[in-house]
Formats: structure tokens, sequence, C-alpha cells
């Protein structure tokens, strides 16, 4: 290789690892290759998982690969399930790629999702429906953003860690979102502890003549906008500055403690978009101890995306596949449908450990 | 250790041996095709600027990196070390310029990391080694003693021992005088004859003439990665310290220098009566507990002045520098700057107006490594046209500016989008000189501007802060480097516990002046 056409870096995460051989299709092909080679190898590890329970491994994924994304219902509700995942994976981006731990996006998702449907049902009976959206919309994203403040001036002002501080806040914003389903926006008319019911008439309007919410549209939009912010702005260039190195900021004279908060305003925002979104769009109300925890599984696909907006997309797709496909799974074959989690997880093993062979290999044929 | 020939160390055969070794770093050739011999109980010294590539030789020796081309003999066969404890196996032993010893241990429990983790440590057969190596050595260890209590020169002789206890028989010393005091440096050196005398072999890393001398046995000189030329033993002894120093002068720069740092007293036309660019009247800052605090710190700087302000590292010139720059809010005293008060000001607006601050943390504060030279070069002006319009990086404009300045100011980069970490630490400075230099400015605060530069690099930043001075600015020079100071100032403020104690024209008496004030008495 010779010096001066050494490829010249781009500023983001993924471009870090240098591919020391071959042109730009022989780096694209060795990046396909470890992306999609750990997903290959923890498949076949979890089949034999699935094989020593006495679960044929070949017969659940093709099953779950049928329900998830091959037959017409099962790919609709996959892309309707996408719409808060894409919500979320939007404002894990945008905090971690400003260098913050927000772990506390299931409480602020819960508390998005909880005012919106208790806001919703009763605007909707005094305005236009599409107004009463709009208003739930804003409404759960002060809520969400609200909620953030603690965690966001202890970090601002004190340096408090926020992985303690918005998982602390999580779990806090998980059992006040259950008592205000049980105590406050209880539905009169109902014997079970759930919030009122959005008529579906007036929920987030379906695309075309299939049962997909229109919500897939708005996650798309958000994963890609904060894709281009953070990316293309000025406002996202300071907010990755203060990420990578905070004194740096201090000394370009950025504004730290405002760009953490607004950091964290944006990321909880997001999130609490995020339970609007499935609220108005596909639940309608909110069931005490309702609680799909989306957060916690979108956070290693954002990871596996490298934090990129597109291959986040991906990702979520992948993710919302392997859970609807996995929810009928467990139904129809009897694996519990945890284990999509399970999956996962063995992806993300697979993935350090390829990635650690793959620089040893890289050294190693240097010598 | 393995070798107890008694012959002249020329005679024996190398341990290591380097042939048209070569490696590569994306835009840099590190080491190319350089041939090296080790041999017993010779100190071989490598001698190079920053950036010579010294350190990337250690890498390849240590194992923590691989040649791209030529080969590496160990006892006359290829090796590949492939890793720091396969390099230990094969008896070469590192100290690297900071000590790697875990501060909450002990001596004797440092001494035993890395041992097989199924074993207890043998602390008993540890003790008796440790006994019977220091002894031959003459220096004197308490395993007890936790790691954070010793001096920087006893932790390095803990280091060596650590790579004689483990049979090393060529010890690799990566600028180990460069954290200690005169004595102990002296010390390190005495300590190297003995153990070359034991016949191991010494790599001795060094960037300073003087030690280079006074320590090797045989010497090769690195420049730009290259090998550019090796003094045996036997003309190394033939020759006294400053024909030795004056032929290391000339292998390292390809020309003669008096003295290299003697180049700029050249005074500057008559400054008196022009009203002060900068003035600072009774700035306060309360000390914490770990920095000191400013009292009562007043001074002007004129148009086309250059203010020095000596003293001893960390008597709170940083502080100095960060409150008139804006990153550390003042507790009390005015600024102003042509005239217009700017204390409350923010960062930006002082940059703004004219008021530039160069870190001495270059890759810590001053740049964020992992993003690209161009991004660098307006890390201060984030969001400002043409480079931002309505928020939205102009791209095209950034990378036009970006060449231009790497053009004026020489960086020496493979391009604008290499992240600024992987440049050396003089082109680093480089892309702080042009961020603060450009468009307006008016004063300029340099922190140790030289520190860690090499004499290329040191000369270039001087002459640069020499015509900024000469421009019409005015420039507030934080050095901890006197010859720096009376070389380029035309007044020398000597700061000691946060207050400035004295401040002396420069002259032929400013030297002694400037001294005493330093440690403590008047002028």
């Amino acid at each position: 290789m010779s010096v001066d056409t050494a490829p010249e870096m781009s500023p983001d995460l993924e471009a870090t690892e240098a591919v020391e051989t071959g042109g730009l299709g022989q780096a694209i092909l060795h990046r396909t290759l470890l992306t999609v080679g750990p997903i290959v190898i923890a498949l076949v590890i979890a089949g034999l998982i699935l094989v020593t329970v006495g679960v044929d491994p070949l017969a659940y994924y093709g099953y779950v690969i049928q329900r998830g994304l091959l037959s017409p219902t099962g790919i609709q509700q996959t892309l309707t399930r996408m719409a808060p995942m894409l919500f979320l994976a939007a404002g894990l981006i945008v905090a971690f790629r400003a260098g913050i731990w927000n772990l506390g996006v299931d409480g602020q998702f819960l508390l998005g999702a909880v005012t919106s449907a208790a806001a919703a049902p009763l605007l909707a009976m005094v305005m236009p429906a599409w107004l009463a959206v709009v208003i739930a919309f804003v409404m759960c994203t002060i809520v969400a953003m609200a909620w953030s403040l603690v965690p966001a001036l202890l970090k601002a002002y004190h340096g408090v860690n926020e992985i303690i501080t918005t998982l602390m806040m999580t779990f806090l914003g998980i059992s006040l979102a259950n008592v205000l389903v049980k105590l406050v926006f209880l539905d009169p008319g109902t014997t079970v502890p759930q919030t009122r019911t959005l008529p579906v008439e007036d929920r987030l309007p379906r695309l075309f003549d299939t049962t997909i919410s229109s919500g897939l549209i708005l996650g798309l939009i958000a994963v890609i906008a904060v894709h281009l912010m953070m990316t293309r702005t000025s406002f996202g260039l300071k907010l990755r500055v203060v990420g990578a190195n905070p004194r740096a900021a201090v000394h370009a004279g950025l504004g730290v403690p405002w760009l953490t908060i607004g950091v964290f305003a944006l990321s909880a925002g997001l999130a609490g978009l995020a339970g609007a979104v499935d609220v108005l769009g596909v639940q309608g109300n909110v069931r005490a101890d309702w609680n799909p925890a989306y957060g916690l599984a979108v956070i290693p696909m954002v990871f596996l995306a490298r934090l990129n907006g597109f291959a986040s997309i991906a990702f979520v797709l992948l993710l919302s596949v392997l859970s609807i496909g996995g929810e009928s799974a467990a139904r129809r074959i009897g694996v519990p449908n945890h284990f999509t989690l399970v999956l996962i997880a063995i992806v993300l093993i697979v993935l350090a450990i390829v990635e650690y062979v793959d620089h040893r290999y890289l050294s190693a044929r240097r010598a | 250790m393995t070798s107890k020939a008694t012959s002249a160390p020329t005679d024996r055969q190398p341990i290591v041996a380097l042939e048209g070794v070569t490696k590569r770093f994306p835009g840099v050739v590190a080491n190319d095709s350089v041939d090296l011999e080790i041999r017993p109980g010779e100190v071989h010294v490598l001698l190079g600027e920053n950036g010579a590539g010294k350190s990337t030789l250690i890498g390849l020796l240590s194992g923590l990196q691989q040649p791209d081309d030529g080969r590496i003999l160990v006892d006359g066969t290829p090796t590949a070390i492939t890793s720091p404890r396969h390099a230990l196996s094969l008896g070469i032993g590192t100290v690297f310029q900071h000590t790697m010893l875990v501060p909450t241990l002990t001596v004797a429990e440092n001494l035993l990391l890395g041992g097989p983790w199924w074993q207890r440590p043998r602390k008993d057969s540890l003790r008796a080694k440790v006994d019977e190596i220091s002894k031959s050595l003459g220096i004197a260890i308490d395993l007890d003693a936790y790691a954070s209590e010793l001096s920087l020169g006893e932790q390095q002789h803990v280091e060596i021992l650590r790579a004689l206890i483990r049979d090393s028989r060529i010890l690799i010393l990566d600028e180990s005088t460069s954290m200690l005091t005169p004595s102990g440096i002296e010390e390190l050196g005495a300590l190297m004859r003995r153990l070359v005398e034991r016949g191991l072999a010494i790599i001795f890393i060094t960037h300073k003439l003087k030690e280079a001398a006074a320590f090797g046995d045989r010497i090769s000189v690195l420049k730009l990665g290259r090998k550019v030329g090796e003094i045996a033993p036997e003309r190394f002894r033939t020759l006294g310290e400053d024909a030795l120093v004056s032929e290391f002068v000339e292998l390292m720069f390809g020309k003669r220098h008096g003295d290299p740092e003697d180049e700029f007293h050249a005074p500057r036309p008559s400054i008196e009566g022009r009203p002060p660019v900068l003035s600072v009247r009774g700035l306060a800052l309360a000390p914490t507990a770990v920095t000191p605090g400013l009292t009562d710190v007043s001074f002007d700087i004129r148009p086309g002045e250059l203010l020095g302000v000596a003293g001893i590292d960390g008597n709170g010139q940083k502080q100095l520098a960060e409150v008139l720059a804006g990153q550390t809010p003042q507790d009390g005293g005015t600024i102003e700057l042509d005239g217009r008060r700017v204390e409350t000001l923010p960062v930006g607006a002082r940059r703004d107006a004219g008021l530039r601050y160069l870190t001495d943390d270059r890759l810590g504060e001053g740049t964020v490594g992992t993003f690209p030279v161009s991004i660098n070069f307006f890390l201060k002006q984030i969001g400002t046209a043409p480079f931002w319009k309505h928020g939205i990086e102009q791209g095209a404009a950034i990378d036009r500016r970006a060449r231009e300045l790497i053009r004026e100011y020489d960086v020496r980069t493979p391009g604008p989008q290499t992240p600024v970490a992987r440049l050396s630490g003089g082109n680093i400075q480089k892309v702080l000189l042009a961020r603060e230099l450009a468009d307006g400015a008016r004063v300029v605060i340099f922190n140790k501007p030289t520190y860690g530069l090499d004499l290329a690099n040191t000369l270039a930043t001087r002459k640069r802060i020499n015509d900024i001075a000469a421009s019409g600015k005015g420039v507030l020079l934080i050095s901890t480097d006197l010859e720096e100071l009376l070389g380029l100032c035309d007044r020398i403020a000597v700061m000691s516990g946060g207050a400035i104690v004295g401040t002396v024209d420069n002259g032929d008496d400013a030297r002694p002046a400037v001294g005493r004030l330093m440690i403590g008495l008047a002028a």
C-alpha cells in the first residue's frame, strides 16, 4: 500500500479500524463479513441450544422467518412494531454519540406512553382527533424530558455518573407509570386496571390498505433526522465534541452543561415519543404492569449498527422480525418468547469475539 | 546474562539484529529499512528527535507491533516477536517512559504480577533473588513499600529489577531520564554501566545529545524513520563529549549549528509609549485542593511586546492562562483588551475579540484526537460562516480552508481528513498555531509552546512567536524554559505561589535576576 494513497478516514466511529490491504471493495466485503458472520454463528449456537431442549432449530427459525417476515400479517406486524423501536434508536444515537449513557429510556418510554394514553382519549372528546394526537405527542415529549432532568442536572453541574442515575430513574419511572395507571388515569368504564382507550378510528392512520401504523414513517424520519443532525450540523458536531473530548469542548468555549442537558432532553423526548407512537398507533391504552422493555433490546442493536442511523434501521428490522416471529413461535412451538433476547445476546458476544479474532488475525498477518 | 564471554564486546554475536526493518502507519513511514545490531555488554544509544521512529522501533522489539518488511533475528535465527510476553520470554525486557507499576500494590506484589495464575506467588524466592541482584547492582529496594510511595527514580529501579528477575538479556530504556532529577540521571548512568559489565545489552533511547554522549558505547542516530549514522564503540571512545555532540548534531540536522537555540536575540523596535493592548489588574482566583489560585495579578502588554512568564511549573501559570482565556471564571479583577473590558465575556466572545490561547495540553484539551485535522482547525468556530450555513456543515468550504492552513503552516499530514491524533506532536502544535493565529488575533497566550517538541519544531515555533510580536500583536509567553524566555521576551514576569513576584526587563543581567525571583529571593 503506497503511503500517499492511504484511505482517508471519515470522522465517524465506524471508520476507526484500518483494513491494511486491498481496496475499497475488499474493505466493504470485510466489513460485511464482520457484521453478518457473527449473526450466522450466533444462529448456529442458538440452534444448538434449541436442539438440547428438544426443539428442531430449523423448524423454529423457519417459523420465525415465516411469521415475522414472509407472511402478510407477520410483516405488517413487524413493520408496525418497528415504529417505537426506531424512536428509541434515534434517542439512543443522540445520547451515545454525545458520550452520554442514557440507559433510562424504558422509564421515559413508559411515562410518555401513560401520558399520551391519559391525554389522547380525553382530548379526542373535545377536539378533532388529529389535534388530540398532536397535543398528546407534545405532552408526552415534555413529560419524558422532565423525567430526564434529574440525571441531566446532576451530570451537567456535578458530574454524577448518568449510568447510575438514569437506571435508578427508570425503575422509579416504571413504578410511577404503574401507579398513575392504577390510581389516577384508571378507566372508570372497566374493572381491568388500564387507562381509557383511544378509539381505533382516532389513532394514527394506517398506511394504505394495510395494518401498518404510520408511526413507522415517523420513526424512519426520526432516525434519519437524528443521523443527519449528528453528522451534518454544527449542533451535532458540538454534541460529538462533548462526547469525544469534554475538556476540548470546555477549551473551545462550548457550553458543556447546557449541551448535556440538551442531549438528555432530546434523548428522553424521543423515548417519550416512542411510547406515544406505540400507544396512539397500536395499543390504544396502557394496561397496568405493561412494560415491553423495548429500550433494553434496542440498545444492543444501536451498538451493532455502530451508532449509524441507517444501519440502525436495518438492525431494528431484524429485532422486530425476531420479536414478532418469536412471539408466534412461542405460541406454536413452545419456545419461550425471551429466547429472542437469548439470541441477541449470543449475537453480541459472538460479535465481540469475532472482532477480537479479526484484530489478532490482522496483526499476525502483518508479522 | 547467559553470555559470560569475557572478550571485547564487538567480538560477541549480536543477541538481536534488525535487517532492513520497515514499519508503516497510515501516512507515515515510521521505520524505513533500519539495520541494527544489539550486542551484549554494550549500551546502544538510539538518538533521534520526536517522530524519528524510536518508539516504533521499541514497539517492534518488545512485540507490540510487527514489521511490514525486513526481519528480526534473535540469536541469529529469524523470529517474529508476536507479543510483549513473547519478547520477555526471548529475554527482551522494556522499561517504558511512564512507569507501569500498580500504585496500590507493594513492590513485591508488582514484581510477582504476571506469574502463572494457578500458582501461589513465591515471595520468599523472590526476596532472595531481589537481594542478590540489588546487592550486585548497588541499589536498595524496599519490597514492602507501596509503589505509590516511591520516587520516580526508585520506580524505575523496580522496573529494571523486574526485567532482570525475568532473566532479560536485553534491557530497553525508553526516554528513561525524562522524568528524573539530575542526580537521578547520574545514578541511572552508573547503573547502566554496572548492568552492561554483567554482560547485559542495553538499548537507551533519548533525544538528549549530552546523555547520549555520556552514557553510550555505540550510538545509532535515527532521522525521519531512517538510520542516518552509527558510531561504533572504538570511535566513540576516541571522541570527546563536545566532538561527539557536534557530530550528533550534524547527523541529526545535516548542518552544523553553533548553538541552535541561540537564534532570536534580535531586538524589537521600540514599543515604549504605545497604549497597552492587554491590561490586567488585580486578577484573583481561589485555590482548590489540587490547583493553586491567583493573587492580585496585574500586568500590561503593549502591541508588539513579548511578555514572558517564568516560574516553576504549577505556580498558577496555567490558571492565569485559563482565566485570561475565559475557561475558568475569575474571582476578582479586570481584563481589558484594546481598552474594552472582557472579563465577563465567555470563551468564544473573547476569542472573537482577538484574545487567543494556545494550550500546552495539545491532545488533552487542544484537539479532539479522533476528529479529522480539518474539523480541529475550526473547533472554536463551530457554527460560524462560511464553514457552517444555517447550522449545516459546508464540507467544501471547510476542506478548502483546511488545505490552505495545512499549506500555510506546513502541517505534515496525509490529508485534511486524517484524525489529528495520528500526527506527531510538532504537527499537532502547527494545527493549534494555525487555529489560534488565523483571522484577527490581537493578543496570543502561549502556554509552554515548545514543551515536548523536537529541536526543529521548537525553533520553528519560536520563530512563529517572534513573528507574531513583530507584526504588532501582544504575546504572553508562559514557559518553564528560561533559555526560551531570555531568547524571545522583552520583559519577564516571574510567578510564584499564584502571584507575580517581580518583573525583569530582558537584558544581560536578566538571567540571575529571574533566577533569584524564581527561588524566592528579591531581585
